[in-house]
């Protein structure tokens, strides 16, 4: 069971990956879908394996990314 | 599940005109966070420069002013003593315009103590005109005004100028901090707050330099951007706390 | 009461009567008493001084203190102003409201320091980059260089614009008899101010002010300098000042301000004794200019010519020409480098004809 989630603010992505990098659980990708920017945004492929340690947010120059933790 | 990250309220909702994976977002991110758990967000004033954080105004949540190049330290000299004591007053500048164009303004506010923050952002390159040589370009590095990469002899040192002001008697805290990765993001966020912090004491000065990335102006992505900053910059430009007059005191 | 008062410093006197409480300059000859005085007069009346490390920080040091909504002035001379059009410019297009005072002296490049009106272009026709005016005063007297100074802050604050007051060493150095007006209630005016709708002074009411001159999309930056020249139309129609001198039936006019409006002034005495009628239009405001009051001379059949004296190679000759617009014959006398001209060659040109 999942310790954390998080949630992407799409709109304001720029699909830069840094966050993708971030991740210590490698459950963060860029996928295939743009936004209304044309940036193809992040996602998180396995919520299940997150712990909510905010790595991603920490590194997001866009501040697109909410983080839960219980 | 409670949220443990998010925008913070301190930052408009205006998206942010950086390239992707542009460390500006960070910092401003972190700037935000500082102040609002300062509970500074309601009279702080921000001196926005000229370069790529020309729009900083658009996106914090406080009085802001938008200065001309390199001039931001004289503007908030004069604010500090026009408004009151407790606004906390911050000047965001670029290498452009904090180390060359505006190299007397920061060098005097510096001198002269200014109950200020300087925030200076140094990704050795001139951005927003379109990857010029900026007076922190790295030997050896290209930019589009030394295209065979800097050669000193042909295009003049780059300055390390926290330790340049950290000879002045002036400044109560200088800091070069990097945020290449979460570690040092962390880092960079608790010098900010530091920063702010002896402002709020009233102790005089403090200047964060941040080295930073510029993916575009390198011709990286912003990951092989962040990675040249941790292997290339930061070498030449050590991070570490130049002056703390906090320090001293307790001594 | 009147007292005897040394130029610089009764303008700066009357700069802290008007309620001005920060002052940021650099020194240069021939203004150095206006900083020298400020530098601790502020600190009697709570406000502050710094001697900046440049005139282009000076000036943006103006823009700080300005954008909170402060009283705030720098004087300079000549090269010193040329430096600080940058931040002139800055300041007209934030639309903030501040006084500058330029004691002229001979240029081009360092030149000397002796008085001179070669600024006028610069005071003018903008001096910085773009699309953009100061309101120009030109006193002649040192009283009357207090009295515009006096109300300069209150025009400065009503149009949102910076006001600039152009003497020359001659003005700023000799001693003259002025009395200073009562102060006014500075405290009052910085709350007023201060607590504005547009001053970046920390507002905690979830409204953040900007002050900015950035407008980089054209239709925005177009319409800006449109309301910003409906804004100058208001100001000609409501801030143009000019003074007639024995203009009812001057046959011979000459146009003059500042210290050679006095020499004029001299000249016409010493020219009427010989029965020759001459007059004087000395415009008080350089911008907005007085053209109106130069085209009714010009349309007078009395008037056979205008002569525009200045210490210049002829720069106010031009804005007289365009308002003369060819209905009578315009000319010009001018001495330069720092040299100025005595009555009586002002005499000799209008009695020898050229």
């Amino acid at each position: 069971m999942a310790k954390g989630k998080v949630e992407f603010r799409e709109a304001y992505c720029k699909g830069c990956s840094l966050c993708v990098n971030a991740c210590p659980m490698k459950i963060l990708q860029i996928s295939k879908r743009t936004n209304a920017k044309g940036y193809e945004v992040a996602e998180c492929v396995d919520m299940d394996k997150c712990i909510g340690c905010a790595s991603c947010a920490t590194m997001c120059p866009d501040s697109v990314i909410t983080v839960y933790r219980d | 599940m409670k949220i443990i990250a998010d925008k913070p309220k301190m930052l408009t909702d205006t998206p942010m005109h950086y390239c992707p994976g542009c460390t500006h977002g960070i910092v401003h991110r972190l700037i935000a966070e500082v102040l609002e758990e300062l509970g500074k967000t309601d009279n702080a004033i921000g001196i926005a420069p000229v370069g790529c954080a020309v729009y900083a105004y658009k996106y914090f949540n406080c009085d802001m002013i938008e200065a001309a190049h390199g001039r931001a330290p004289a503007i908030s000299s004069a604010l500090r003593r026009v408004v009151n004591p407790e606004n906390i007053i911050f000047c965001y500048q670029g290498d452009g315009d904090c180390a060359s164009i505006g190299m007397a303004e920061t060098v005097h506010a510096c001198m002269r103590g200014e109950n200020i923050t300087v925030i200076f952002i140094n990704n050795g390159i001139y951005g927003m005109t379109g990857g010029q040589m900026a007076p922190t370009t790295m030997p050896g590095v290209k930019a589009t005004t030394c295209i065979y990469g800097r050669d000193p002899k042909r295009y003049g040192n780059p300055v390390h100028l926290s330790e340049m002001l950290a000879t002045l008697t002036g400044p109560a805290y200088i800091e070069r901090v990097a945020c290449y990765d979460v570690p040092h993001v962390k880092k960079a966020k608790a010098a900010l707050k530091k920063a702010f912090e002896i402002q709020m004491q009233k102790k005089g000065l403090s200047f964060i330099e941040v080295l930073a990335s510029c993916p575009t102006n390198f011709h990286m992505t912003p990951l092989e951007a962040m990675e040249f900053v941790k292997t290339q910059g930061e070498p030449f430009y050590p991070l570490g706390v130049f002056k703390d007059i906090t320090k001293e005191e307790n001594k | 009461m009147k007292k005897l008062w040394k130029g610089n410093e009764a303008i700066a006197e009357a700069a802290v009567a008007a309620g001005c409480r920060y002052f940021f300059g650099y020194p240069i000859t021939p203004q150095n008493e206006i900083p020298e005085y400020m530098s601790w007069r502020l600190y009697e009346v709570g406000g502050a001084f710094i001697q900046a490390e440049s005139e282009v920080s000076a000036i943006n040091m103006v823009y700080g203190a300005a954008s909170a909504g402060a009283r705030a002035m720098t004087s300079s001379s000549s090269p010193g102003i040329s430096l600080k059009q940058e931040g002139i410019s800055y300041i007209a297009a934030a639309e903030l409201p501040c006084v500058i005072v330029n004691m002229m002296r001979s240029g081009p490049g360092l030149g000397g320091i002796q008085a001179s009106q070669g600024d006028y272009f610069q005071a003018t026709k903008g001096g910085g980059h773009g699309d953009y005016h100061c309101i120009v005063y030109a006193p002649s007297t040192v009283q009357e260089f207090v009295d515009i100074m006096y109300n300069a802050f209150d025009v400065a604050d009503e149009y949102r614009n910076p006001v600039m007051i152009i003497g020359d060493g001659m003005l700023g150095q000799m001693m003259e008899p002025a009395e200073i007006p009562p102060m006014k209630d500075a405290a009052e005016m910085f709350e007023k101010y201060h607590k504005n709708e547009w001053a970046t002074c920390g507002h905690s009411d979830g409204k953040p002010r900007i002050i900015n001159s950035l407008r980089i999309e054209p239709d925005e930056n177009e319409e800006f300098t449109i309301r910003l020249y409906k804004k100058y139309e208001e100001i000609a129609k409501k801030e143009t000042k000019v003074e007639e001198y024995r203009m009812d039936d001057a046959e011979y006019v000459f146009v003059a301000y500042g210290s050679v409006a006095r020499i004029c002034k001299a000249a016409i005495v010493e020219l009427r004794e010989q029965g020759i009628k001459a007059g004087l239009i000395r415009p008080i405001t350089l911008y907005p200019y007085p053209t109106a009051t130069i085209e009714k001379a010009a349309k007078n059949p009395n008037v056979k010519k205008f002569v525009t004296v200045e210490m210049s190679m002829g720069q106010m000759v031009e804005d007289v020409r365009l308002a003369v617009n060819g209905q009578k014959p315009v000319e010009f006398y001018g001495r330069s480098g720092g040299n100025v001209m005595m009555p009586a060659d002002l005499v000799k040109y209008i009695k020898e004809g050229k």
